[in-house]
């Protein structure tokens, strides 16, 4: 990208222009895996903004004495480190939740997303700039989260951080919930129409 | 028709470049072409021209589906009456029972499919294409009798949406049409689309049939359905409304409950001659679907055990059941969607007929497996012909290096 490097396009461009997920097609899987509901996509995408500034930081912070060929093993073991913490955090405080997420919590290590980050950015910048990317990646990601788990927690369950939100008035005159939106296919669709949505505003994204 | 080509006339002006209503120029330039045949001809070149084109193969199409939609119509009624227990079985009441119970069905999957095509047609330019003209018939004949209205909207709009438009319009989709919404009804709406409730239209349309009544043991749900929950070791015996035990006479003709228009096999063969008369489907792809359908029931006939109770209905029933033969003939032989090369057809059928019986004996949870077995060959239907080209060109070389 040819623009200048700035604090506040190093924060806002992954909302949009450069969103990890609906342009850089990363972190797909969990986008699928958690966002049946609402509520567990909020949690994770909270999680993920937290761990990804953070090991920005510290990885940041450690750019100049890393030795090159086993750079890799040494941000996996932050990335996990923060992981734990956070998966433990969550264990005390949201256990509920964080049934849910099962086991997505601790895959947020082989999050493509952050191994990304950690590579083009962290490695290259300053403890501040890196943050900044960090939590503009997260919060990226952490968008299409629950602009995906809004829909199908509403088509598919009715409800929206599990209060009731179509009202019984519908299902006495024959409405159903969709079933087909609980299930991993109608996230990808849902994730698929964002893309089209997003590609058809943003113009200068559409591939030929 | 001389007056309606001269009121066509007239009012052509207005559609083309600078007309009032030129937005509107691929809706008119559609029902022109439907009511007579185009008069643009080729303007270079020779070209060999066939009045066989897109539009008359979905009308006979949809002439083939003709005997299913009317014997649907009769066994809706007959079931309703059946569920009622009124044992008169009025003929023409029956027919216009059934007739009054699909007729929104059928409005309504037209009107959306069509909707979508007119607008996305409108929206890139194209003329209207006509892959919907059967699109829109196969889906009220391949849902259940009782799916709510809206549903079928939906699952129209979706299939429409994401199955065709996405990939390029008629002509270009990956999956059949008809069953992907078939699919989204399925899961989407479980409750809806099986069990002992949709099958058998329950209420009254203006007056005709009556209230069903709830007897023990009587059961709406299909054949298959009632073969899936079997328990025991004896060959499961299957029961229609009354009680009674179906045969597979009763299978061949059609007087069961299931989807409103594949449960006569005798109609479908019929829509099977019209479509293999006229050259519009392929007598291979069908060929091999029975074929590999009958290999697979026998397999499992021979294997047969109590832990799937569908094993152990004979293989002739097999065929009989369910939508497979209806899928065989109407489904598989979808020329947009199926295998192209003639190898490839046999494969592809033959593949087809194995897996929906595979599914539907070996998957408990799913009583029938005609539609994913085609969505999933459907999606191999490119690599089947993909290699059997390969191994053509390969045999071809090898041909030529030895003459060397």
């Amino acid at each position: 990208m040819a623009e200048k490097i700035t604090n506040k396009s190093v924060l806002f461009n992954p909302f949009s222009r450069n969103n990890p997920v609906v342009v850089q097609i990363l972190g797909i899987c969990s986008v699928l895996a958690v966002t049946a509901k609402l509520e567990p996509a909020l949690v994770m995408g909270i999680s993920v903004i937290a761990v990804l500034a953070f090991s920005n930081v510290v990885i940041s912070l450690l750019r100049n004495t890393i030795p090159t060929n086993i750079r890799i093993i040494v941000q996996l073991v932050v990335v996990a480190g923060l992981v734990v913490i956070v998966d433990q955090l969550l264990k005390a405080f949201a256990y509920e939740v964080s049934l849910q997420l099962s086991v997505f919590i601790g895959l947020i290590i082989t999050n493509c997303i952050l191994m990304g980050r950690l590579e083009a950015f962290a490695m290259a910048n300053k403890p501040w700039p890196s943050f900044l990317d960090g939590v503009g990646n997260g919060a990226g990601y952490a968008i299409i989260l629950i602009i995906v788990g809004f829909f199908r927690e509403l088509l598919g369950s009715g409800t929206l951080l599990g209060y009731q939100v179509i009202p019984q008035w519908c299902y006495d005159h024959g409405y159903v919930n969709n079933g087909l939106m609980i299930l991993p296919p109608m996230a990808l669709i849902t994730v698929a129409c964002i893309i089209w949505v997003h590609r058809s505003i943003n113009k200068d994204l559409q591939e030929d | 028709m001389k007056a309606l080509r001269t009121y066509l006339d007239k009012i052509k002006p207005k559609f083309e470049e600078g007309g009032k209503l030129h937005a509107f120029r691929s809706v008119f330039d559609g029902f022109e072409t439907f009511l007579f045949t185009p008069r643009t001809t080729s303007t270079s070149g020779v070209h060999i021209h066939d009045s066989n084109d897109s539009k008359r193969t979905m009308i006979i199409v949809v002439l083939a589906l003709i005997p299913c939609l009317l014997f649907g119509m009769y066994n809706a009624g007959y079931q309703h009456w059946l569920a009622i227990g009124d044992t008169s079985f009025p003929f023409w009441s029956m027919l216009l029972y059934g007739f009054l119970a699909i007729l929104p069905t059928i409005v309504v999957s037209y009107a959306v499919g069509l909707g979508i095509e007119f607008v996305v047609a409108q929206w890139r330019g194209e003329e209207i294409q006509e892959g919907f003209l059967v699109t829109g018939m196969l889906i009220p004949l391949i849902c259940p009798i009782d799916t709510p209205i809206w549903m079928i909207a939906v699952a129209t709009a979706f299939a429409v949406i994401f199955a065709k438009e996405v990939f390029g319009g008629t002509g270009y989709n990956i999956f059949n049409v008809a069953l992907v919404a078939r699919a989204f009804l399925f899961f989407a709406y479980p409750a809806k689309m099986s069990g002992d409730k949709v099958f058998v239209a329950h209420d009254t349309i203006f007056g005709l049939g009556g209230q069903s009544i709830a007897a023990d043991g009587v059961t709406g749900a299909t054949p298959l359905g009632q073969i899936a929950t079997h328990v025991g070791d004896t060959a499961p015996v299957v029961n229609d409304l009354a009680g009674n035990a179906i045969s597979t006479w009763d299978a061949f003709i059609g007087l069961i409950p299931g989807s409103f228009g594949e449960t006569s096999t005798l109609c479908i063969l019929i829509g099977a001659a019209i479509l293999l008369f006229t050259g519009v489907a392929n007598w291979r792809v069908i060929l091999s679907v029975f074929v590999g359908g009958a290999a697979m029931a026998s397999l499992s006939y021979a294997l047969q055990s109590p832990t799937y109770p569908a094993s152990m209905i004979n293989p002739i029933d097999q065929l009989m059941l369910g939508g497979f033969a209806f899928a065989a003939v109407f489904m598989a032989t979808d020329p947009v969607t199926g295998a192209r090369t003639h190898t490839g057809q046999y494969i592809y059928g033959f593949l087809i007929g194995v897996l929906a019986i595979l599914i539907r004996v070996y998957n408990t949870g799913y009583p029938e497996g005609a539609m994913l077995a085609i969505l999933l060959m459907n999606a191999f239907a490119p690599l089947i012909d993909y290699c059997v080209v390969q191994s053509n060109i390969r045999r071809r070389m090898r041909r030529v290096n030895v003459k060397k």
